[in-house]
């Protein structure tokens, strides 16, 4: 079997070591003998959605969005047929607030991707720290590191993520983190989110496997003993303490 | 206002004998208590040194290169105030200053080296009243804490121009400092390697691949390391300025050695980035107007004995200690370790105190697939966040030991090994990991 990546931006969305996520994407599936290989877009390059199995929208400062937010009004309508297609997508961070409809700066708004139904607002503060949620998707916790000035509001029937159990997640105030559309998911935690969260990477590589090769799909399950390690030093370290 | 300065002096010095155990902890102090005492001590103590005040800021090199040029204006003769210790935010320098006083509160100093935190220049900068500003680079740092690159220049930026007689002096191969310099209106000079001198064939995370002015993507004819390098925007012609101090003739090696303005300099020092620290401090010591020819001799001498490239004798082992807080530090780290080609042993130490960032996401910006090489023997990771050292080298295929207790994987390193221990550290890991090595170097002495 084999997947393509694409790593929409690299060059300008590359904040909080995105590069490990796309790593751990491309290790899990070499582990397992699924030949990968990912694509690196810059600004200037075509896209073709139709070759790509996972798309991957990373974070970038408010500066760097600004700068790419001109070619997303381009690509909008392949992007938009991709993920109405069950496309795989992970959106991260400022990629996150990207597939929205739109991000308001203090002094401008950034016309997002319009894939889902959300939308950004900065406010004053932002909201940076350890984070840790449930979500209904897997058993293990997810866990990461937020760093957002922006309040994410999801539109009327969009699934969350997850619960968050310990942090600030989508707005601070909701409870709730990131969302799950389709094979869609977008997320504020980096980490980066993937190794630590296999359980989502393998969501990922299952989900784009069963739509490229048209039936169900079951991954042969991989050791993970540090993956589960430092997922759950999270885990207690900030949720459930460990009794002494 | 001379009694509460007094007692300001005073009462710091108190604290700074009382907790010179605590080591950097202790000097912060010192200098919240003298700027509780008297809110105004840094402007009196420091509108009292005679000639100049220098300051260093930028992500990586500050310590060395201040501390550095320290030592070159003392070679020079003259008396100087320094924030040797590398406290540099706000309480650091009222104490550097305070503890430098003396008993009768004045201060008898010809110069002043203080290096920077960037974000604190904003409280730091309208008290002391810079006449240099060193700027060695800006690299990703610490995210959690400063924000964005762009975040950090917007500060430095708005600092510089509000002390429009300070001059520049700038890393020029990093065009991230170099645009600062250009766009701040402060007049400035330029220090740098104008020619490539080691292959760069990582694939290295670079900040500022686009024009600060216009947005285009920069064209590089080289880089050095991470972002540094030759220049040029296609789009406005924004491009690296031509070096006041150029270094040439670089060859790097057990030891280095370049010319600069003609006069040959050699450091036993290992780490390419070192070339930048010397050539800084190099620049600054021309800048107060000296000929820089006792530089060499002050060199020879120089012993960081802070943690940077630190050496030890523990046994038969040599082990050497240094700091990687980010990505482009650990990356001349691991270039500065594979100058040495023997076998080694590595043991990597990663906190997440606030000091530290607590956003430990910069390890999977560093390239630790090169730690890969036959050389390297055995990797132990420790430190509060070992689990996640130790995935960041599963996905580069790098087993390692895991070991949470500092001493206990250094001390796991010391018998039945290469006897050559490289142990590179972050922040807060730094003065602990030092004592640890001290205490034992003399257990076996």
């Amino acid at each position: 079997m084999k997947l393509t990546i694409g790593h929409l931006y690299p060059d300008l969305l590359n904040l909080y070591g995105d590069r490990g996520n796309i790593q751990c994407l491309m290790s899990r599936c070499r582990w397992r003998g699924i030949e990968a290989q990912t694509i690196p877009f810059e600004r200037d390059d075509k896209i073709d959605f139709e070759k790509l199995d996972i798309v991957l929208l990373g974070g970038g400062s408010d500066r760097e969005q600004l700068l790419v937010c001109e070619k997303l009004r381009e690509i909008q309508p392949d992007f938009k047929k991709y993920v109405e297609d069950n496309g795989v997508v992970i959106a991260i961070c400022g990629g996150y607030q990207l597939i929205g409809k739109y991000y308001k700066l203090e002094d401008a708004t950034i016309t997002g991707l319009n894939l889902v139904d959300l939308y950004t607002e900065q406010e004053p503060g932002r909201l940076i720290g350890n984070i840790v949620m449930e979500s209904p998707l897997f058993s293990m916790p997810v866990v990461g590191f937020e760093n957002h000035g922006g309040r994410t509001r999801l539109g009327k029937g969009v699934k969350p993520l997850g619960r968050v159990l310990y942090g600030n997640g989508n707005d601070g105030r909701s409870g709730y983190e990131g969302i799950v559309y389709k094979n869609v998911i977008g997320t504020y935690l980096h980490g980066p989110l993937l190794p630590k969260n296999p359980q989502i990477a393998d969501w990922l590589i299952q989900k784009a496997l069963e739509k490229r090769y048209g039936k169900p799909i079951e991954l042969s399950p991989l050791k993970d003993q540090e993956e589960r390690e430092a997922n759950q030093y999270i885990y207690h370290r900030f949720v459930k303490k460990d009794s002494e | 206002m001379i009694i509460r300065r007094l007692l300001a002096v005073w009462a710091a010095k108190g604290a700074g004998w009382l907790c010179k155990k605590m080591g950097r902890q202790g000097v912060t102090w010192a200098g919240k208590i003298a700027l509780k005492i008297d809110p105004h001590i840094l402007e009196e103590l420091s509108a009292q040194v005679r000639e100049k005040t220098f300051t260093v800021c930028g992500t990586n090199g500050k310590t060395t290169t201040n501390n550095m040029l320290c030592a070159a204006l003392e070679a020079e003769g003259k008396k100087v105030v320094c924030n040797h210790t590398g406290s540099n935010m706000l309480n650091g320098v009222a104490a550097a200053y305070a503890l430098a006083a003396g008993l009768n509160g004045r201060l008898d100093a010809d110069y002043a080296c203080i290096e920077v935190d960037e974000a604190s220049t904003r409280h730091v900068f309208p008290r002391i009243h810079p006449d240099y500003m060193i700027l060695t680079n800006l690299f990703r740092d610490q995210l959690d804490r400063y924000g964005e690159i762009d975040i950090t220049m917007n500060i430095l930026k708005e600092m510089m121009k509000k002390v429009p007689g300070m001059r520049v002096i700038v890393n020029g191969d990093d065009a991230l400092s170099a645009f600062l310099a250009m766009s701040s209106g402060n007049s400035y000079v330029s220090y740098g390697i104008s020619k490539p001198v080691m292959e760069n064939k990582t694939n290295e995370i670079r900040e500022g691949r686009f024009c600060k002015q216009c947005g285009e993507r920069l064209v590089y004819r080289f880089y050095h390391y991470s972002q540094l390098g030759d220049y040029v925007c296609p789009n406005c012609g924004f491009h690296r300025p031509s070096h006041d101090f150029d270094a040439e003739n670089v060859t790097v090696g057990d030891q280095l050695s370049f010319y600069v303005k003609g006069r040959h300099i050699t450091a036993n020092y290992k780490g390419f980035y070192n070339v930048y620290n010397i050539l800084a401090a190099y620049a600054g010591v021309c800048m107060a107007g000296f000929s820089g020819e006792h530089f060499n001799d002050m060199l020879k001498k120089f012993n960081p004995e802070n943690g940077r490239m630190e050496q030890f004798r523990i046994g038969g082992t040599s082990v050497i200690l240094n700091l990687a807080k980010n990505p482009a530090g650990f990356n001349q780290n691991i270039s500065a370790v594979f100058q040495d080609p023997s076998p080694k042993d590595l043991v990597i130490t990663i906190n997440d105190n606030a000091q530290d960032g607590t956003d430990i996401s910069w390890l999977w910006d560093v390239d630790f697939d090169r730690l890969g090489e036959e050389s390297v023997k055995s990797v132990v990771v420790s430190g509060i966040r070992c689990q996640d050292m130790r995935l960041r080298l599963k996905y580069v295929d790098i087993q390692s030991e895991l070991e949470p207790d500092v001493e206990k994987a250094i001390r796991s390193r010391l018998k039945g090994h290469t006897g050559n221990l490289y142990v590179l550290v972050n922040y807060t890991a730094l003065y602990s990991t030092h004592n640890i090595l001290k205490k034992i170097q003399g257990e076996k002495a």
